[in-house]
């Protein structure tokens, strides 16, 4: 339960969230056409006669968009519906030539399913499931640009014709936390299952937000819906303006008004927007062109056999075959590049050192979570860098698993690695950290005779400058020291 | 020789291929029939002589050169505007589209000229195929060729397809494409003498042809007689993976199995088709095809058709409801008419320019449609219209488990003068009332001449089929076609 | 159901068609009679039937995700798409400006 309140004059308001995410569907071709659906092409290029909407051009359902949406509501747990249908919103605008939207209102081909978030990322308990309503396959629209010419608006159809899922999900969020968990989640499961690159900046998702205020317990309010926020930022951002603003104007004496509104970052506010439809009369009907979808039940099957493992899944299994922590687990799944390369390096290292997995994987875990980020932002150098191989890492950490070279030290050939043209093996040999124990004991004899007054201080009781004893050592042995029998034996002459 | 104009496709085709005359020979003849007549009958909005002699010369070409002619090889037809023809003004008969060149052929089109045929010209329209006697095109109404006797008054060729019809029967193409959305081929073909057939809904690719009503249009031949329309039909039909609700079945030769012997074949006389205050000549046609199927061999048997009082409520509310959506693209963005009156912005263009393109008929459906689809009317008009036309569909399921074939009137009257129903559109709606049915469920139906009434104007007979079965319709057109032996034909007053 | 003015005008205004006063007014008897007449489907039972959604029956057929697999259906030809264009410039469709 979210305690998130807005602290109006008049006591305190509960926000109810409802998201409506529009995900472009990866696919080459379009929904209904065979233009393509890169990004970035030139002006009207990944256009067909059927997106231009010419007479007497028809829509052909893509495969792979079906396949997509059913693999994705797979995903969430989802109903499929088996059979589903194309329907028609009708309305006048520029981006749209045909003039109705191919959507899905009557027959969506995904029903109900739910999606869990996790609110604190340390807390495996902080969980909530979020109720999906449907999913729905529709067509997107074009482009206009309104900064190129002082009277005319100017209208690129590339995007007009490709494949978005509408996710829709109940008013089950509470807090701008929630919302924004939500969308990161959602994206974490689209990438997972590869429907949708998840590139908001490109616009590959966006969300409606519908946001209502209440009084806790009471009915749901009065709804807004701000359009085409793209990003999760700015979706909590969304949250918390409008539902401030709505308690203002209620508080007023106001009543919220049943509208599409709008976010500006630059103002961090959200306004009305003129409408697209004045009547909001979008007249749908099955489309005639488009028969009824039948999905087969192997084809259905097919869809599900192709899913990879989902990030909850995932999760759980790290924290309980590899025996990571829950916060470990989870930030390992969050992104599909971060699990990929874990469990590539995590393969790799156990076959290199001969060991389980379950008995590397922390250590694999904490170099691609902590330790390699610093030396790849001191190297400043992309995680996607040629040089940032699963053999590099892995020739790494296997040297510091099996005592060659201590963790700081690979660290520090690490960094040399990336930025200058060195060889990892010959490096790792030549820094191989010493075993022998009379050459560990001089180097602290050395070391104890030099700070005798540290010495007497550490006798009082000052056991904290234990530490400035090893590092004093490490650095007369140039890092090449084993960590182990430094504290050993610095341990033993201490007394 | 023979004077060319006055064959048909299988004449021409045949013609062509023993190498009596040459496809030019033909193709000059019929492009000088069609200037001939151009002025009196409005038949086309755009005439293309030269396509015709080109496709001409390529027949030619091939046969000389020993190669394979196609299905309508050195068959100069008219095409109805309503098909997209490449770089060819392609206008459905509406000022919107005026001065549209498509960059595209249609699926059907392309298919004709494929088999060898060649194009005369873009036949003319109600516009947007949208009426029952041409007088909805902005290009000017067609004329019919025929006349009543003693009367110079114009007779409409019927609608939409009467630039074709009139064509066909005046001889100036010796068969042309036609488009029926509620009996637009059959109806036309009976005001004016001679044979259309739509097919199965789906036997012919929608694509590039400019839509009317998606799940009802269908493309089909006009021709003098219904071998012609066989072999025609043939070379239209056939799957179209750019229409999604095209027919993925095999062209069956229609032509090769044509057989009018009917016996052991039913034929169904649907009892609620009689109806009251019929006219006499077209009851009296009835009962001569009745008699003339019972001569080929048939059985006749009553049927019923419960729902067909229905129907044209159910027509009107469907076809315009899908073309309120289908015309919604022509806005003055990408192509066609754009009227931007000073300081307008871009919904007072929407307005202004779909004020200026459509015409009246083309208006008045488009907001009949809009207003069935708009909230809180959708379920009471268009659900319940899908409904009865489920019900429709049914009635002919059940009459076709007692029958092999339905015959019944194509229209109400034989052809009325321009200007006598345009001021009533519900009375002009009345002229589909037998050819709607047959629409609703998708079936092939065709109209085959069945005589004339008292002026000596023709009257078609309609024969309909099974989903699927062309050949079944096709063979009792021809049991009546063979026994009527109709010949009359328009005096040429052009 | 009978239509009047104000809702012919609101349906002309849907429909994106500017008519006139009197055009409006000539309409106004035209559609009620069709509508009069439409609406006689009311009286027919259709308790348990479904809603006609494929003409012939048939289901809905899919395309491989091939780009321009069919010329006729694929991109890559805007000289095609911007050909009959009342305004175009520098490959774009060109409408009144737009103010959102
Ligand atoms: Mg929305
Ligand atoms: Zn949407």
């Amino acid at each position: 339960m979210s305690d998130y309140r807005i602290h109006g004059a008049t006591g305190e308001w509960e926000v109810v969230i409802g998201l409506e995410v529009h995900a472009q569907v990866t696919s080459n071709a379009k929904l209904f056409s065979g233009a393509a659906t890169a990004f970035g092409a030139e002006p009207n290029a990944q256009v067909s006669l059927v997106d231009a909407a010419m007479p007497g051009m028809l829509p052909v359902p893509n495969m792979e968009c079906i396949r997509q949406a059913v693999r994705t509501g797979l995903a969430i747990n989802a109903q499929i519906n088996k059979w589903s249908r194309f329907d028609r919103k009708n309305y006048f605008y520029a981006d749209l030539p045909q003039g109705y939207q191919i959507s899905q209102l009557y027959h969506p081909i995904v029903g109900e399913g739910e999606i869990e978030i996790q609110l604190d990322d340390k807390d495996p308990e902080s969980t909530k499931t979020i109720g999906i309503e449907r999913i729905h396959v529709e067509q997107d629209a074009g482009k206009l640009m309104h900064d190129q010419h002082p009277t005319m608006s100017y209208v690129d159809l590339n995007r007009s014709g490709v494949a978005l899922m509408e996710i829709v999900s109940r008013p089950d969020m509470r807090s701008p936390a929630e919302a924004g968990a939500y969308l990161s989640k959602l994206r974490t499961i689209l990438r997972y299952v590869g429907s949708c690159d998840g590139n908001m900046d490109q616009g590959s998702m966006r969300a409606d937000v519908n946001v209502s205020v209440r009084r806790p317990g009471e009915p749901f309010g009065t709804r807004t819906e701000t359009k085409n926020v793209n990003s999760v930022r700015f979706v909590m951002a969304v949250v918390e303006q409008e539902a401030k603003r709505q308690v203002a104007v209620i508080e007023d004496g106001g009543t919220v008004v049943q509208e599409t509104r709008l976010y500006d970052p630059d103002r961090n506010e959200t306004r009305s927007m003129r409408s697209k439809e004045d009547a909001h009369d979008y007249r749908y009907f099955p489309d005639p062109d488009l028969l009824p979808l039948e999905l087969t039940d192997d084809f259905v099957a097919e869809c599900k056999a192709s899913l990879p493992e989902l990030p909850d899944a995932k999760r759980h299994r790290y924290e309980t075959a590899l025996g990571l922590s829950a916060y470990d687990a989870g930030q390992l799944t969050l992104e599909v590049e971060t699990y990929q390369q874990f469990e590539e390096m995590l393969e790799s290292v156990a076959r290199e050192s001969g060991a389980p997995e379950r008995d590397v994987a922390k250590r694999v875990a904490n170099w691609i979570l902590s330790e390699r980020p610093g030396v790849l932002r001191a190297a400043g150098v992309a995680v996607t860098d040629p040089r940032n191989t699963v053999a590099a890492n892995t020739a790494l950490i296997v040297a510091v698993s099996k005592g060659v070279i201590s963790g700081g030290k690979a660290k520090e050939i690490f960094q040399q690695y990336l930025t200058s043209d060195i060889d990892l093996a010959e490096t790792i040999a030549s820094n191989q950290q010493t075993t022998d124990t009379g050459a560990i004991e001089a180097a602290v004899d050395a070391i104890l005779a030099a700070n005798a007054d540290k010495v007497e201080q550490y006798k009082g009781g000052k056991e904290a400058l234990f530490g400035f004893f090893v590092g004093q050592t490490m650095k007369a042995m140039q890092g090449k020291g084993n960590p182990q029998l430094v504290n050993q034996v610095l341990k033993d002459k201490l007394g | 020789m023979t004077d060319l104009t006055d064959l048909g496709v299988a004449a021409i085709r045949d013609g062509v291929a023993k190498g009596d005359f040459s496809a030019t020979e033909v193709a000059s003849a019929f492009n000088a029939a069609v200037a001939e007549a151009q002025d009196a009958l409005n038949a086309f909005i755009v005439t293309t002589p030269e396509k015709a002699l080109a496709a001409a010369a390529a027949v030619d070409a091939d046969r000389a050169a020993g190669k394979p002619l196609g299905k309508m090889a050195g068959v100069p037809i008219g095409m109805k505007d309503l098909f997209a023809t490449q770089d060819v003004q392609t206008t459905a008969a509406s000022k919107i589209l005026e001065g549209f060149k498509p960059k595209y052929e249609s699926t059907v089109s392309a298919r004709l000229w494929q088999a060898g045929a060649g194009m005369l010209g873009k036949l003319n329209l109600d516009q947007f195929a949208m009426g029952s006697s041409n007088e909805t095109s902005a290009f000017g109404n067609v004329i019919s060729p025929w006349r009543r006797p003693n009367d110079t008054a114009p007779l409409a060729p019927g609608g939409s397809s009467g630039g074709s019809s009139a064509a066909v029967a005046a001889r100036i193409a010796p068969a042309a494409t036609g488009t029926d959305t509620g009996g637009s081929i059959r109806q036309p073909a009976a005001f004016t003498g001679i044979s259309g057939i739509k097919p199965t809904y789906g036997r012919c690719s929608r694509w590039g042809i400019v839509a009317f009503a998606s799940s009802l249009d269908q493309a089909g031949p006009m021709a003098r007689d219904v071998r012609d329309c066989a072999i025609m039909l043939e070379a239209m039909a056939g799957f179209d993976p750019k229409d999604s609700t095209s027919l993925d079945m095999p062209v069956p030769d229609w032509e090769a199995a044509l057989n009018d012997d009917l016996r052991g074949k039913k034929v169904g006389i649907p009892r609620e088709y009689r109806l009251d205050g019929m006219d006499p000549d077209v009851a009296a046609s009835w009962e001569q095809g009745i008699a003339w199927l019972k001569d080929a061999g048939a059985e006749i048997v009553e049927v019923s058709l419960p729902h067909t009082k229905y129907a044209l409520p159910t027509y009107y509310i469907i076809a315009p409801a899908e073309a309120s959506s289908n015309l919604a693209r022509y806005d003055g963005v990408r192509y066609g008419l754009r009227d931007l009156p000073d300081g307008a912005g871009l919904q007072d263009m929407y307005a202004a320019t779909r004020a200026a393109g459509f015409g009246a008929e083309v208006k008045r459906r488009i907001l009949i449609g809009t207003y069935v689809l708009s909230a809180g009317f959708y379920d009471a008009y268009y659900t319940q219209a899908q409904k009865v036309r489920t019900l429709i569909s049914h009635d002919f399921t059940n009459a076709f488990t007692q029958c092999d074939v339905i015959l019944a009137p194509t229209a109400p009257s034989a052809a009325f003068a321009l200007g006598e129903k345009s001021a009533d559109p519900l009375e002009m709606y009345l002229n589909d009332v037998f050819s709607v049915p047959a629409s609703l469920a998708g079936l092939p139906a065709m109209s085959v001449p069945g005589g004339v009434d008292r002026n000596g104007l023709p009257l078609g007979l309609q024969v309909i089929g099974r989903a699927f079965d062309e050949q079944g319709v096709l063979n009792a057109g021809l049991a009546i076609e063979k026994r009527a032996a109709f010949s009359a034909r328009p005096a040429k007053w052009w | 159901m009978s239509v009047d003015t104000a809702t012919v005008a609101k349906i002309a205004s849907l429909a994106r068609i500017k008519v006139s006063e009197a055009e409006l007014e000539a309409m106004v008897p035209e559609l009620n009679g069709i509508l009069a007449w439409v609406e006689q489907l009311g009286e027919v039972n259709v308790d348990g039937i479904e809603p006609m959604t494929a003409v012939i029956p048939n289901k809905q057929r899919l395309r491989d995700d091939v780009v321009n697999a069919d010329p006729l259906t694929g991109g890559d030809i805007r000289d095609k798409v911007l050909a009959n264009a009342p305004a175009a410039e520098h490959g774009f469709f060109g409408v009144p400006k737009v103010i959102e």
